[in-house]
């Protein structure tokens, strides 16, 4: 498709302001004004509101396909929810507006959203208190690795790192070092589960926490994991829970109950918020009562007339680290899938979730090689090691499922499964759709067998056949030239 | 309500086929003591209930006020095109356009917007967005850092003491050494900023218009700051970029800013919008994910995210940063804004603003005891001096219907009888008189 900006005609518009009605003002001085004129399109608004949705017809979403994107949890996004985020008594709320009278009572409607989701998110992971600020997941793992150096920086000790199994998301690493820690890298065993001989060796007096993905990024239970909590915690460390996958454990098991100090979630994962193309997310950080005092502020807190207000006097805090309370509106939807849900609501989410998961595992298991062959929780994984002796990848496996209408597993990843696909389904996915998508992982492996041509040419039916990616990063072309 | 799609009978083939006899069996791998040891949710409720019940909270907030109140966060008018577009499921339903074939939609999007974010800068790349103005700017002081490999940042207090904090809190655990600058006479401190700058220096931070609203030409200071050899960094306000000299103008290295002015609902602080661009050749240091132009093997454009060897999931702790998602859904409303108001609407949006901001100055200066400050111009913020602490005046506005200002005390000692005054389009010159006539009637 053309660029928007390849559509421009010098003197259309597409929208237009009421006269000012003022008195024209002195002009500001030349010296402060832009004297480039920046070549932005002029168009109708049709042309406008045409061309972005027909842009939105080129991409593959959850409302229009099956997105078995592993550790991404790609279920659906009630509908409802939408609506309420854009109600004006929500959404036109100024987060300063709190600071104007009588210390938050010109916006107790939306503390009371912060505070509620803050006490459901504790319920659900078992964890002491919650902070609604942090704007991803990747944001809420800084944060809670700030808030890991803040405690070890308050009982006088300056640890230095921060042990991470190699099955982890790239995100912990990234934040660990971001918050002053080198990193400790554990492999996996043969059995799928971390090392515990490395990791003993490897917990000692420098280690400030252990970072784990639960179920991990295999999408194992790992049966251990209570003796690894008690371990760190022997040795003074921290135990972080990487939320991504906890859509698998509600209502099942609860962090704070297995010893984890430190959990972010992914409200756009387990709490169907809208992924919105790569965001906004949400990451909300719970913590346990030895972490509470270093929340960032503010925080919500409750009067005992059971108004709400925001608390920034709190000497032990980390400080700022989003502008005001998080991601109201995304917060706002989660509240809302989980009011509706309620208690057996989300059981019944993580049970089939997991069904989904390990139908496709046993359904799968005799056409790809199982990484390792267990019941999985609400993913598995799969290696393409099999067809790669017939030359097809798994890059070739995902390009051929676009043209057969499915949004590929996530591939590649985690880094320690050579031709990973790792397949998510979610719990909203039915019975048909599953089997309709197991066929074509058959007819793939089929294929790769008889004819792997046929699949190292696809997509043959989207917009785009395969993108020189190399040509891509070599000769950066990232915006339009006038 | 689950929206769980199975029927008895599916679970009860599915489960036969996996082997097993019930779903608990599958969570055989949680040891039993590992159980929840409570989990006391409410029961779920239907549609409607839960929608009612977020009615009645919604009506809880006093958005019946008509607001005066920026601080970096603006009430800005979202033309119905813009909701109309951001609800197609096909991008909001979507994730991060990792498989290129089956997302150009958003891929082009996003190409459009970086485009877009250059050009409003004038400078000559842009990322795919970061979380908010504040993350981006610690993005921002964090690349000048690697870049010069120098510890120092100059900031001046004009940048929002909001984002200020926030890069104290980020860089706690680095060795990063901040230097604040105080404002002087409303605009930056020349004398105060250049006494400050030497060779350790990695980056001086500018705010324009700066919290106090004031606008400045800060290409004289830039100067000084390169022949140091350290990296000039641009925090803007991006509607008044439809009028005012661009960070590229001004000779800025990197620029970034709060993108929420763009079509962005206020909805209490987030989601919002991180922009960051810079000069071409401090790409490779640029957090976050990038979408570049390329070809499909016959030779058709098509878009990809690239440059991804700088990024947490490739590089994990050597990244240039651990940011891994944008805020796709608040960028796309960004450039369909900008695209709807074309280069001409842009220009309008900003100048509005400007004239009904001097209009509500001299509105407010004939209140008797009020003082409008007028050491430098402004754009469509401005602060007033009252005769009492804004704080009892803001208290009392409330019960007229009036969101009238900002109290700076709230952010600056000794600032308790000064308020903060934001007049965007949206305020009708009925609205400015009222608010005029009754600060006179409260003071």
């Amino acid at each position: 498709m053309r660029l928007i900006f390849e559509k421009h005609k010098e003197g259309r518009r597409g929208f237009s302001y009421a006269k000012p009605g003022v008195p024209a003002a002195r002009p500001l001085d030349a010296r402060y004004r832009r004297k480039d004129n920046p070549h932005l399109a002029s168009l109708s608004e049709l042309d406008v509101v045409r061309h972005y949705t027909n842009l939105s017809r080129l991409n593959f979403s959850v409302d229009t396909n099956f997105y078995p994107l592993g550790s991404c949890t790609m279920k659906y996004n009630p509908k409802f929810t939408e609506r309420i985020a854009g109600l004006e008594g929500f959404s036109g709320v100024h987060p300063l507006l709190p600071q104007l009278s009588g210390g938050g009572m010109l916006a107790q409607g939306s503390l009371e959203v912060l505070h509620a989701t803050e006490r459901l998110l504790a319920e659900i992971t078992g964890m002491c208190a919650f902070t609604m600020q942090p704007l991803a997941g990747a944001h809420g793992e800084l944060t809670g690795a700030m808030l890991i150096a803040a405690y070890h920086k308050d009982r006088g000790a300056r640890r230095k790192y921060v042990i991470i199994p190699d099955s982890s998301h790239g995100t912990n690493p990234a934040s660990a070092a971001i918050a002053g820690y080198e990193v400790k890298v554990i492999k996996t065993s043969p059995e799928g589960y971390m090392d515990m001989q490395e990791y003993k060796k490897s917990l000692d007096k420098d280690t400030a926490a252990v970072m784990l993905t639960c179920p991990d990024t295999l999408g194992i239970f790992n049966p251990r994991i209570k003796e690894i909590a008690d371990m760190a915690h022997e040795a003074g460390a921290l135990m972080y829970y990487d939320g991504a996958n906890l859509n698998a454990l509600l209502g099942k098991a609860r962090p704070g109950d297995i010893g984890f100090d430190v959990v972010h979630i992914n409200l756009h994962k387990t709490f169907a918020t809208p992924h919105g193309g790569g965001g906004p997310g949400s990451g909300p950080v719970g913590v346990s009562d030895r972490l509470v005092d270093f929340l960032p502020i503010p925080r919500v807190t409750q009067r005992t007339d059971g108004t709400y207000a925001l608390d920034y006097h709190r000497h032990k805090t980390v400080g700022y680290i989003a502008p005001f309370y998080g991601n109201f509106g995304v917060i706002l939807k989660a509240y809302a899938y989980m009011l509706r849900l309620g208690k057996e609501g989300l059981i019944e989410a993580a049970e089939a979730a997991v069904l989904n998961a390990n139908y496709c595992r046993v359904k799968l298991k005799g056409h790809y090689d199982l990484v390792f062959d267990k019941t999985c929780m609400h993913e598995c994984v799969f290696s393409a090691s099999r067809q790669v002796k017939n030359g097809v990848h798994a890059i070739d496996i995902a390009k051929y499922l676009i043209d057969q209408g499915y949004h590929p597993p996530t591939v590649y990843f985690p880094l320690i499964v050579k031709e990973a696909l790792m397949i998510e389904p979610t719990e909203t996915e039915s019975k048909e759709t599953l089997d309709s998508f197991i066929g074509t992982m058959i007819e793939i492996a089929r294929l790769a067998e008889e004819d792997p041509a046929r699949l190292k040419e696809a997509p043959l039916r989207m917009p785009v056949k395969r993108l020189d990616e190399t040509k891509a990063a070599r000769e950066p072309n990232l915006r339009w030239q006038p | 309500m689950n929206y769980i799609p199975h029927t008895d009978k599916d679970i009860k083939e599915m489960l036969a086929a996996i082997g097993v006899s019930s779903v608990e069996d599958l969570f055989n791998d949680i040891p039993v003591a590992l159980g929840p040891k409570s989990f006391d949710i409410a029961p779920g409720r239907s549609e409607f209930e839960v929608t009612q019940a977020l009615k009645n909270l919604a009506a809880k907030n006093a958005t019946h006020l008509t607001n005066f109140v920026g601080a970096g966060f603006y009430d800005h008018f979202i033309p119905a095109a813009v909701d109309a577009v951001v609800s197609r499921p096909e991008f909001y339903t979507a994730y991060t356009p990792y498989q290129p074939e089956c997302s150009q939609g958003w891929l082009q999007a996003i190409y459009e917007y970086q485009t877009v974010i250059c050009e409003l800068t004038g400078l000559d790349v842009a990322n795919a967005s970061l979380y908010d103005g504040g993350t981006a700017l610690y993005e921002a002081a964090m690349m000048a850092v690697r870049l010069t490999g120098r510890n120092k940042i100059i900031m001046d207090s004009g940048v929002n003491l909001i984002y200020r904090t926030m890069l104290y809190t980020y860089t706690s655990n680095l060795s990063v050494e901040f230097m604040e600058v105080p404002v002087a006479h409303g605009q930056s401190s020349r004398q105060e900023l250049l006494k400050h700058l030497d060779d350790k220096t990695a980056a001086v931070i500018l705010q324009n218009p700066n919290f106090f609203g004031a606008v400045d030409d800060h290409s004289d200071i830039v100067k000084e700051v390169h022949k140091f050899g350290a990296l000039a960094i641009a925090s803007v306000y991006p509607v008044s970029l439809g009028m005012l000299k661009s960070p590229g103008e001004a000779g800025f290295d990197i620029a970034t800013g709060e993108g929420q002015s763009l079509g962005i609902p206020l909805s209490f602080g987030g989601p919002y919008l991180g922009f960051m661009s810079a000069r071409k050749e401090l790409l490779r240091q640029m957090p976050g994910r990038i979408v570049g132009a390329t070809v499909d093997i016959d030779g058709k454009r098509g878009f990809v995210l690239t440059l991804q060897t700088r990024e947490q999931h490739i590089r994990r702790e050597k990244a240039t940063s651990n940011i891994c998602s944008n805020e796709a859904l608040c960028a796309l409303r960004a450039v369909v804004f900008v695209a709807l108001l074309g280069r001409e609407g842009l220009r309008e949006l900003a100048e509005l603003n400007y004239q009904k901001s001097e209009f509500a100055k001299d509105a407010l200066s004939r209140v008797a005891g009020v003082e409008v400050k007028r050491s430098s111009p402004t754009f469509n913020e401005f602060t007033v001096l009252l005769p009492r602490p804004a704080d009892e005046v803001v208290y009392r506005m409330v019960n007229k219907g009036f969101a009238c200002g900002f109290p700076l005390g709230r952010f600056y000692k000794g600032m308790e009888n000064y308020l903060l005054v934001a007049v965007t389009e949206k305020r009708t010159v009925e609205e400015i008189r009222k608010l005029a006539d009754s600060l006179e009637a409260v003071l």
